[in-house]
């Protein structure tokens, strides 16, 4: 690309990836397919108001409403859109309790799916190659350098999420929180407990 | 493994863009999910970085529709990065800016 040698300092640079983008919302804004402001308001849900504290809420409530954890166990899409998270792509959730004998972890070989809707966008390490195919060849080398140590006996699930369908990952209640409520509780959950790559805070 | 800097979902203005085009197109119907998450998985596959092969992906998908070609696209983008040029630090990039860009 031939350059201008008479560069302005203040000139404002855009680099490559940027000015493709801009070209394919100018054309798609061309031809009425996107709205401009329609996609601002997606990037503000998921920049700002869709995150783990969604999913959170749910694992709290399925800790303190045992008819709750029943309807997340048998049908955890409805049981999730009823607290009003509802996901956009017509995906399918499934939660996927920890048990003594068993720990669950979540991952997408394919790409990055992810329960948005419950936990928000992925972070950079859950889109890692190395994440990806890592997890399911040697989980609990994975989940120690995440520090989290299992107990020998405890079997390691990973659940491989699609397009169709998500999972979350309900962590087990931590001992010491007799008496705490909803709130209280959610506190304590963790994104990484929700992908399984972690366990909840204990209480202070 | 999760420090502040790897947590943020986006590293820049532009991928957050990026993002939000692809769900935008995806609930006007122009393709299913499915088909985002089989055309993400390939470019991954090639080796690029995330948001590249995002980018790439995205591409793909409007090229095999007809809706954006990759000539229209790069020539776009030489206009867009044109417009930034010519514009001054500290405003908005505007396409009219570009030199030559009369359907702006």
């Amino acid at each position: 690309m031939p350059h201008d040698h008479h560069d302005h300092e203040h000139d404002n640079h855009l680099d490559p990836m940027d000015a493709r983008v801009r070209a394919l919302e100018t054309i798609l804004t061309r031809k009425g397919l996107i709205d401009p402001a329609a996609v601002d308001a997606i990037i503000d849900t998921y920049a700002h108001k869709v995150g783990p504290q969604n999913g959170a809420a749910v694992v709290a409530r399925a800790w303190t409403d045992p008819d709750f954890a029943d309807w997340l166990r048998r049908d955890a899409t409805a049981a999730i859109a009823a607290m009003g998270f509802t996901g956009r792509q017509g995906e399918h959730m499934q939660a996927v309790f920890n048990t003594p004998d068993q720990h669950n972890v979540i991952v997408c070989t394919l790409c990055s799916c992810y329960p948005w809707t419950v936990l928000g966008l992925p972070p950079v390490w859950y889109k890692s190659p190395a994440y990806r195919s890592r997890v399911v060849l040697e989980p609990r080398a994975v989940l120690a350098e995440f520090g989290l140590e299992l107990p020998t006996d405890t079997k390691v699930r990973v659940w491989d999420s699609t397009a169709e369908l998500r999972y979350l990952v309900v962590p087990m209640r931590p001992e010491g929180t007799e008496g705490m409520g909803p709130e209280a509780l959610a506190a304590l959950v963790t994104r990484e407990s929700m992908v399984g790559t972690g366990l909840p805070r204990v209480p202070a | 493994m999760t420090t502040p800097e790897t947590d943020a979902p986006f590293d820049a203005p532009w991928q957050a863009q990026l993002f939000g085009l692809t769900v935008a197109l995806s609930d006007a119907g122009l393709f299913p999910w499915t088909d985002w998450t089989q055309a993400l998985g390939a470019e991954l596959k090639a080796g690029h970085p995330y948001w590249q092969a995002w980018l790439a992906a995205l591409e793909t998908l409007l090229a095999a529709r007809g809706i954006a070609l990759p000539d229209e696209v790069a020539a776009l983008a030489h206009q867009w990065q044109e417009a930034a040029h010519g514009t001054p630090h500290g405003t908005p990039i505007r396409l009219e800016n570009a030199p030559l860009s009369s359907c702006g």
